[in-house]
């Protein structure tokens, strides 16, 4: 009985510090979304306060759709947000095949040397991936920042999923070798259906530095016309006068695809978390 | 259906050689176990007939037909593995059929040959389940089907029933022969495990450390060991070894062990008088009678259907089984005879038989 009771309280403390940690986190988004309703006056005179039938205002929204090319900028941040997850997925994924699969010279080498990108930030090689954007004309091109992003990404990718690929069973991809899988059709059919939650696990971890990325945008593709999200939104902060309104209302709105994202990977990502504790 | 040859095979992991040139005929239809303690290179030699590791030298055909340099998907086999290497994510009926579907067989031939094997071992019910619905003899089954739905030429089990208790193991054992007397398909088992290989086996291939020891059926490898390795892996309890050295007492050859206690030899090889030798006797050719060998009981275990008497003789521990309820007390003194017809000589140096 003892046990029980005791169970529950620790239920209950592990159920409290989890929604405890929920709300502190979840804290500056909730701040965010109800400012983003509300007039210039009532975000600065009670920024706690949800917007109520005086201060409530679409203002924000407004100037946001009406001003900036908004759209578009979705539209900028959803491509290469996308296109670079499916590359770090791709790429990853095979190149941590070959490092978990085949025997070959330099195979442990190999590892390390893919792993070092984790340890060492892509940032510090901005100048010469300018000069280099510059050179292939690539730069104020979607391509520039999907290739940087898929750089960034892969490190980390081939680590995890390499990791995961060698707990498949070396019988099972033998099973399909001898039933006439080809070594591409193993590694489609059945190691990657294997570690989708490793996959998820990438593609999360990947995704919301892309999302949220400044720097980049801001280097390597600032023109009008290939701005992201994060970057669009900086044209409403000015050097004296920031449009609140237009900056809440746009980050608010930065958050829905990322979501969206996050629910189709989310399924995926807890078994991934937890797997290796958990069989 | 289709015999395998292999021709002076061997396979070396980088300078380190793990099977030295090892020559194995498998008639059609034949159901051949390998044999032999781990890291004997069984294994090894069956991955290598399926394709999964280069041969280093010699030859592997099936069929006639040299299959050195074959991938496993030409070379017509089937393999069940230990942990049944199921396809998680499909159900039984897929995992079973797939094979078949990569080669684009018609899709009402795919389910007739799915049901026939479903039918043969009893998954009729679980054709919708995935593998981790199923527990492991369930398991071991939808991998014997997938292995039958293809009807290859060679089936090769490496292992198989490990990985299951001893009671499921004993079950499944029936089932995989009974399966080999309905299919008649040529088969090539792989086990550490010499009761497997006894019960199971047309014909059995003793390894050890990368040689082949024996060939033979199972009562020929039990009653005419080609060595001491074979006769004290074969048959449980094992042989009973005591070393000494052949005399003649009385006209009739004995030996003498190191112990000092004399054993009697049917016949005792020319020449051989003071000639050391190796003394093997299976723990069930012992009689318990008024003379021979003196030897005090150490340890009764009986098992229901006989007692085994673990006994001291001479120093040396021996192991003697009787199929009579004798009344044995731990420190008795009994005395054993060794059925003189039924004993196994062996050189003290090289093992080899007398």
């Amino acid at each position: 009985m003892s046990a029980a009771r005791q169970n529950r309280l620790n239920t209950f403390a592990a159920h409290g510090a989890l929604i405890l940690y929920t709300l502190i986190a979840l804290f500056p988004v909730f701040v965010i979304v109800i400012n983003s309703f509300k007039t210039r006056k009532a975000i600065f005179r009670e920024p706690l306060v949800l917007p109520n039938a005086d201060s409530f205002s679409m203002i924000g929204y407004e100037t946001v759709l009406k001003q900036g090319d908004f759209f578009l900028y979705l539209q900028n941040s959803i491509i290469v947000t996308v296109v670079s997850l499916f590359f770090i997925l791709l790429f990853g994924a095979m190149a941590a095949f070959a490092l978990a699969e085949y025997r070959f010279k330099g195979n442990t080498l190999m590892g390390l040397y893919l792993a070092l990108g984790i340890m060492i930030p892509i940032r510090i090689g901005t100048v010469a991936i300018l000069e280099l954007m510059v050179q292939t004309g690539l730069v104020n091109t979607l391509w520039a920042l999907i290739l940087v992003y898929t750089a960034q990404g892969l490190p980390l990718a081939v680590f995890i999923l390499s990791e995961f690929m060698k707990q498949v069973s070396d019988d099972l991809k033998n099973a399909g070798r001898i039933d006439g899988l080809s070594e591409y059709r193993i590694f489609f059919r059945l190691v990657l259906p294997l570690v989708r939650p490793a996959m998820a696990t990438v593609a999360v971890f990947n995704m919301i530095p892309i999302w949220n990325d400044l720097w980049f945008p801001l280097i390597l593709a600032p023109a009008e016309e290939v701005k992201t999200l994060t970057l669009g939104s900086q044209v409403f902060i000015g050097q004296f006068v920031t449009d609140w309104n237009a900056v809440l209302s746009a980050l608010s709105l930065a958050i829905l695809p990322v979501m969206g994202l996050y629910v189709i990977f989310s399924r995926q990502l807890i078994r991934g978390i937890t797997s290796g504790a958990v069989k | 259906m289709a015999s395998v040859e292999i021709r002076d095979v061997r396979k070396s992991f980088g300078p380190v050689e793990v099977v030295h040139g090892v020559d194995i005929s498998i008639g059609d239809g034949e159901f051949v176990i390998l044999v032999g303690p781990s890291g004997c290179g069984k294994s090894t030699l069956l991955r290598m007939i399926a394709g999964l590791e280069k041969i280093t030298s010699g030859e592997v055909s099936i069929g006639g037909r040299v299959v050195n340099q074959m991938p496993p998907k030409e070379r017509d086999i089937a393999m069940v593995f230990q942990n049944y290497a199921l396809y998680p994510h499909m159900t039984v009926s897929e995992n079973m059929a797939f094979s078949l579907r990569l080669r684009r067989t018609e899709k009402a031939l795919v389910t007739e040959r799915v049901h026939i094997a479903a039918e043969i071992l009893g998954l009729m019910p679980l054709l919708d389940r995935f593998p981790r619905q199923l527990s492991g003899g369930q398991r071991q089954r939808v991998a014997m089907g997938r292995a039958i739905v293809r009807d290859p030429q060679v089936f090769l089990f490496d292992e198989p029933l490990s990985n299951l208790d001893a009671k499921l193991r004993v079950q499944m054992r029936t089932e995989i022969k009974e399966l080999h007397q309905r299919l008649r398909t040529t088969t090539v088992y792989v086990t550490h495990d010499q009761i497997e290989a006894m019960t199971m086996a047309d014909k059995i291939v003793v390894m050890h450390d990368g040689i082949v020891e024996q060939i033979g059926a199972p009562l020929e490898l039990y009653d005419n060991p080609a060595n001491r390795f074979v006769a004290g892996f074969i048959g449980s309890p094992a042989m009973n070894f005591m070393s000494g050295q052949i005399q003649g007492v009385n006209g009739t050859a004995v030996l003498r062990t190191d112990g000092g206690i004399d054993l009697p030899l049917q016949a005792a090889p020319a020449a051989s008088d003071g000639r050391p030798a190796v003394y093997g006797v299976r723990p069930e050719h012992f009689i318990l009678s008024d003379e021979g060998a003196e030897a005090s009981v150490v340890v009764v275990e009986p098992t229901g259907s006989e007692i085994q008497v673990v006994a001291d003789m001479g120093g040396a521990h021996i192991v003697a089984v009787f199929r009579e309820r004798h009344d044995l007390k731990p420190g008795q003194k009994i005395c054993l005879q060794p059925n003189p017809e039924l004993v196994h000589l062996f050189d003290s140096d090289n093992g080899q038989r007398l």
